[in-house]
């Protein structure tokens, strides 16, 4: 904090009562709320709830549709959070390396940032498509009958797809801004200790890089957890019980097309803690980012 | 145009760290002030307790015949020079002057004379309608300046001014900032750590240590009757030699038991002994009668400054080098001994238990 | 070295090629007509269909209740991105600057209040958010579209984390110039903050352009939707079609894609910066 502030009885609470009431409207009391729901088992006809204790987490935990969901989960999530980091990484690599082009090279790989996620989940209906899809075509002529919103697989992989794709771009600033920011001299110093170009990234250019891959390591596993919403939501052509959807996706259906309210805000308590943990670590890691730079 | 006065200010800060222990300084009208000492001990805090950055945890600053101790930063008429110039980067030189008198409400047609006339003494006329960043290190500096003198203050409060700017520009605007004071003729607090800078600029210094006045006089008393061994060894570069000697039957003698022709009279069995560098002379054909001292010295190194030398050599019982000033031309080899002279009237006797000085 | 090199731009162009082509596959696609498509397959050159594909999307009342075209989409699309990011700002500066620039009591517990919303995003309250929305009645309101969305607070990590750097002899300064708290604010830290203040608009910008979730739970009146909204509705016409209309659900996706991607590209340097710097 500063050094010298201005003291004042009633002003500092003046400029934080519109940020201070619209946290305490639209996020203490929901989440206060869903804690609560979570232990109760509401009338699906209305007639008020009973509280059941834990009975939500364990019929939640124990059923084999949440099992399922959690194992799409998680390996979508690795999928995503590893080729959209790998590859983000070789692009900014490249792009750093490049003297002629780089500017245009970095504008055209990082504007798809601004395409929201549902609209490239429509995209990728369009690429995918079982009449006219260019990608189902290509798949068609190894032999293999990609059946995307019928096949479990299939669905899922072209989700994964468009997941990386619309992740790419913000691991490649973040990467490219990382590379960046290492002083030219420790580069110069490197490229007089060590001849071979790939030993020197691997033990110059990627430890000094590790702090920005921690760092997006987690945006990228609450990107795959979160914002992937609209692009399930919109690829999805809804066949119960068999879709691919992550565990967020699922406290939607739960909630509103399933009237259940109880399981879904145990699911939410579970994805908090989840997010806690996450966040925890998150702020931890950029403590130390802060450090090391 | 004001007095300023401390009266036993003290600050002490939440943690229970006390900064300043109750330092009192009656500051005259139109007085060029300068607060010196190194980092930690006091002088900065000092200076923004008066400008009213500071709380000030006990005792008094008066500012004129007022009592200030309450009273907020811009009511105390005062003007402050900071180190980094803290210049408002979004506005132009012209702005940047004016800002404060708009803030007072001073009449359009008086704040541009004002800065007109500021700007004419600073030579920055042709720069007014630049942005502080467009601007060089010491231009910047007269801007800062600038702003200072076109609000005619009470007093001018100065945070370390000079310090980031290269070693010739502060030659310069030291020499600048002097004059611009003594044709203006405001009382000015200044603060630095830099006793060269201190020594030039000051009408008083004031030592200050560990949060506590260790002197306070003209330049030239605190050279020459330095009160302890801490302003011995602050001002003046290089440093006074401090030479720890023992009294025995009436006389000075070197921890080696070397006598010395000075006097005691002290009382205390043990003493330092302080000496600069150029009152030391290398004895050749031995030295004038009313020299006190016969000093030897091994040579370790010279360093040649361009004007004169410096040799540096051990002295058994001396842990510190012990510097002598020779002319430019002087050689000599490292590991010869040399055999030292000192008037008698440029020893300087200190206290070995507390530092204090005790001759007079 | 040249080889080396060469292989570089290869990568990049493969990058390059992987990035764009989707976009400009759905570009062309909106360019002709349903039925081309339909029979031979997706197209790589623009067709003829352009004007009358867009006339279509923009001015012909679509949806269940044909209510909505998409020049009123396009309008919630606006009113929701610039009523998220400049409330978000506004709020989150003023926030910011109590927290950074004053000394009050309940300082630290009102900075752990306002930090614990980054711990739940509102996908995982999203039910309990909705009812209490509802109960409030601002189901298909702008404010129960906007203000929900405002209570994460990135926003003020950002200015927070921004204030902290400004030099502190700026306020010292403008202390003793005179300048008041409010004064301060106006005069000083906000024209200070406006690269940063244009950074986390764009950011902002494409953030609230581009919800999803929130807009399909709290506006079922069509009037209300926005262009990112409509994109369920199309597909769900889709789903009953014969031949499915390609043409105008792309369209729809490079109209709903378009003013965010303008924006990020033009202002890119400030984006770059306010999105690297403020997870910092």
């Amino acid at each position: 904090m500063k050094k010298v502030q201005f003291q004042n009885r009633w002003i500092p609470y003046l400029l934080l009562l519109p940020q201070l009431s619209i946290v305490a409207v639209f996020f203490l009391w929901p989440a206060a709320e869903a804690v609560r729901a979570s232990f109760f088992l509401e009338d699906p006809f209305g007639f008020g709830s009973t509280f059941v204790g834990f009975d939500n987490f364990i019929d939640t935990v124990s059923s084999s549709d949440y099992l399922r969901v959690t194992r799409f989960t998680v390996v979508f999530t690795f999928f995503v959070t590893f080729f959209s980091l790998g590859l983000a990484l070789l692009l900014a690599v490249k792009a750093d390396k490049v003297l002629h082009g780089s500017s245009a090279y970095k504008t055209l790989l990082m504007w798809v940032y601004a395409v929201a996620p549902p609209v490239a989940g429509l995209i990728g209906i369009l690429l995918f498509d079982q009449h006219v899809g260019p990608i189902v075509d290509m798949a068609a002529l190894v032999g293999w009958k990609m059946q995307i919103g019928v096949n479990y697989f299939d669905t899922g992989m072209a989700m994964t797809m468009v997941a990386v794709w619309k992740q790419i771009p913000v691991n490649f600033i973040f990467f490219l801004s990382g590379l960046q920011g290492i002083s030219k001299s420790v580069q110069e110093a490197a490229a007089i200790d060590c001849r071979s170009g790939i030993r020197r990234f691997w033990t110059v250019t990627f430890p000094l890089l590790a702090p920005t891959g921690f760092f997006l390591l987690i945006i990228n596993i609450t990107y795959a957890f979160f914002d992937t919403f609209g692009i399930i939501d919109v690829m999805l052509k809804t066949q119960p019980g068999n879709d691919p959807i992550t565990l967020v996706y699922k406290v939607y259906q739960d909630g509103f097309r399933g009237n259940d309210l109880g399981g879904s805000s145990a699911q939410s308590v579970i994805l908090m803690l989840v997010v806690f943990v996450l966040t925890i670590v998150q702020f931890r890691l950029i403590e130390r980012r802060v450090h090391y730079t | 145009m004001a007095i300023i006065t401390l009266d036993k200010v003290r600050k002490v800060y939440a943690g229970g760290v006390e900064a300043v222990k109750g330092v009192s300084i009656d500051i005259a009208d139109g007085e060029f002030i300068v607060l010196v000492g190194p980092s930690g001990c006091g002088k900065s805090t000092l200076l923004r307790m008066v400008a009213g950055l500071e709380e000030i945890s006990d005792g008094e600053i008066r500012i004129g015949e007022r009592v200030v101790n309450r009273v907020e930063p811009a009511d105390r008429d005062i003007a402050m020079v900071f180190q980094n110039y803290a210049l408002y980067p979004h506005m132009s030189v012209y702005d940047n002057l004016a800002y404060g008198l708009r803030n007072r409400g001073t009449a359009k047609s008086e704040i541009d004379a004002r800065v007109k006339e500021a700007a004419r003494i600073l030579e920055i006329g042709d720069f007014l309608d630049r942005k502080p960043r467009q601007l060089s290190g010491g231009q910047r500096q007269r801007v800062a300046m600038g702003r200072a003198i076109v609000r005619k203050p009470a007093a001018f409060l100065f945070d370390e001014p000079l310090s980031n700017l290269d070693a010739k520009l502060r030659v310069q605007m030291r020499i600048e900032i002097k004059r611009l004071q003594e044709a203006l003729g405001t009382t000015s607090v200044y603060v630095t750590h830099d006793q060269l800078e201190a020594m030039t600029l000051a009408h008083r210094l004031v030592v200050l240590n560990h949060g506590r006045i260790e002197q306070i006089g003209t330049p030239l008393e605190v050279y020459e009757k330095p009160a302890s061994t801490f302003v011995a060894g602050f001002i003046g570069s290089p440093a006074m030699n401090i030479i720890p000697v023992k009294s025995k039957e009436g006389r000075l003698h070197l921890e080696s038991g070397e006598g010395l022709d000075a006097p005691d009279g002290f009382g205390a069995e043990k003493a330092l002994l302080g000496v600069r560098p150029e009152d030391l002379k290398v004895d050749f054909e031995g030295g004038s009668s009313d020299d006190a001292l016969s000093l030897s010295m091994k040579v370790i190194a010279v360093e040649p400054v361009g004007a004169e030398s410096y040799v540096h050599g051990r002295m058994s019982g001396v842990a510190d080098d012990v510097v002598v000033r020779v002319p430019a031309k002087a050689e000599y080899a490292a590991g010869v001994s040399l055999s030292l002279k000192a008037p008698r009237d440029r020893l300087h006797i200190f206290d070995a238990a507390n530092g204090q000085r005790l001759n007079g | 070295m040249t080889r080396l090199r060469l292989l570089d731009h290869i990568i990049l162009l493969v990058g390059v090629l992987f990035m764009v082509t989707p976009v400009v596959l759905a570009f062309i696609t909106s360019t002709h007509d349903a039925v081309t498509i339909y029979r031979s397959g997706l197209q790589f050159t623009l067709g003829d269909n352009f004007l009358s594909t867009y006339r279509t999307v923009l001015t012909e009342a679509g949806g269940f209740t044909k209510q909505v075209d998409g020049f009123v989409m396009l309008k919630n699309s606006l009113i929701l991105g610039l009523g998220f990011s400049i409330g978000k700002i506004v709020i989150s500066m003023l926030a910011a600057y109590a927290i950074v620039y004053f000394r009050f009591p309940a300082a630290s517990f009102c900075f752990w209040v306002i930090f614990s919303t980054l711990l739940l995003p509102l996908e995982v309250r999203i039910l309990p958010s909705y009812e209490i929305v509802q109960s409030l009645g601002l189901v298909n309101t702008y404010t129960g579209l906007i203000v929900p969305l405002i209570a994460s607070a990135t926003g003020t990590f950002f200015f927070r984390q921004f204030f902290k750097s400004v030099p502190e002899e700026l306020l010292e300064a403008a202390r003793i110039d005179g300048a008041g708290a409010w004064k301060f604010f106006i005069d000083i830290l906000v024209p200070l903050s406006k690269t940063m203040i244009a950074a986390i608009f764009i950011i902002m910008f494409v953030y609230g352009w581009n919800q999803y979730l929130w807009p399909t739970l709290i506006t079922s009146d069509e009037t209300f939707f926005t262009l990112v909204r409509g994109i369920k509705q199309i597909l769900q016409v889709w789903i009953g079609a014969q031949i499915p209309d390609y043409n105008e659900a792309m369209a729809l996706a490079v109209l709903a894609m378009l003013p965010p991607v303008i924006v990020v590209v033009i202002f890119q340097s400030w984006f770059i910066k306010g999105l690297v710097e403020s997870d910092k």
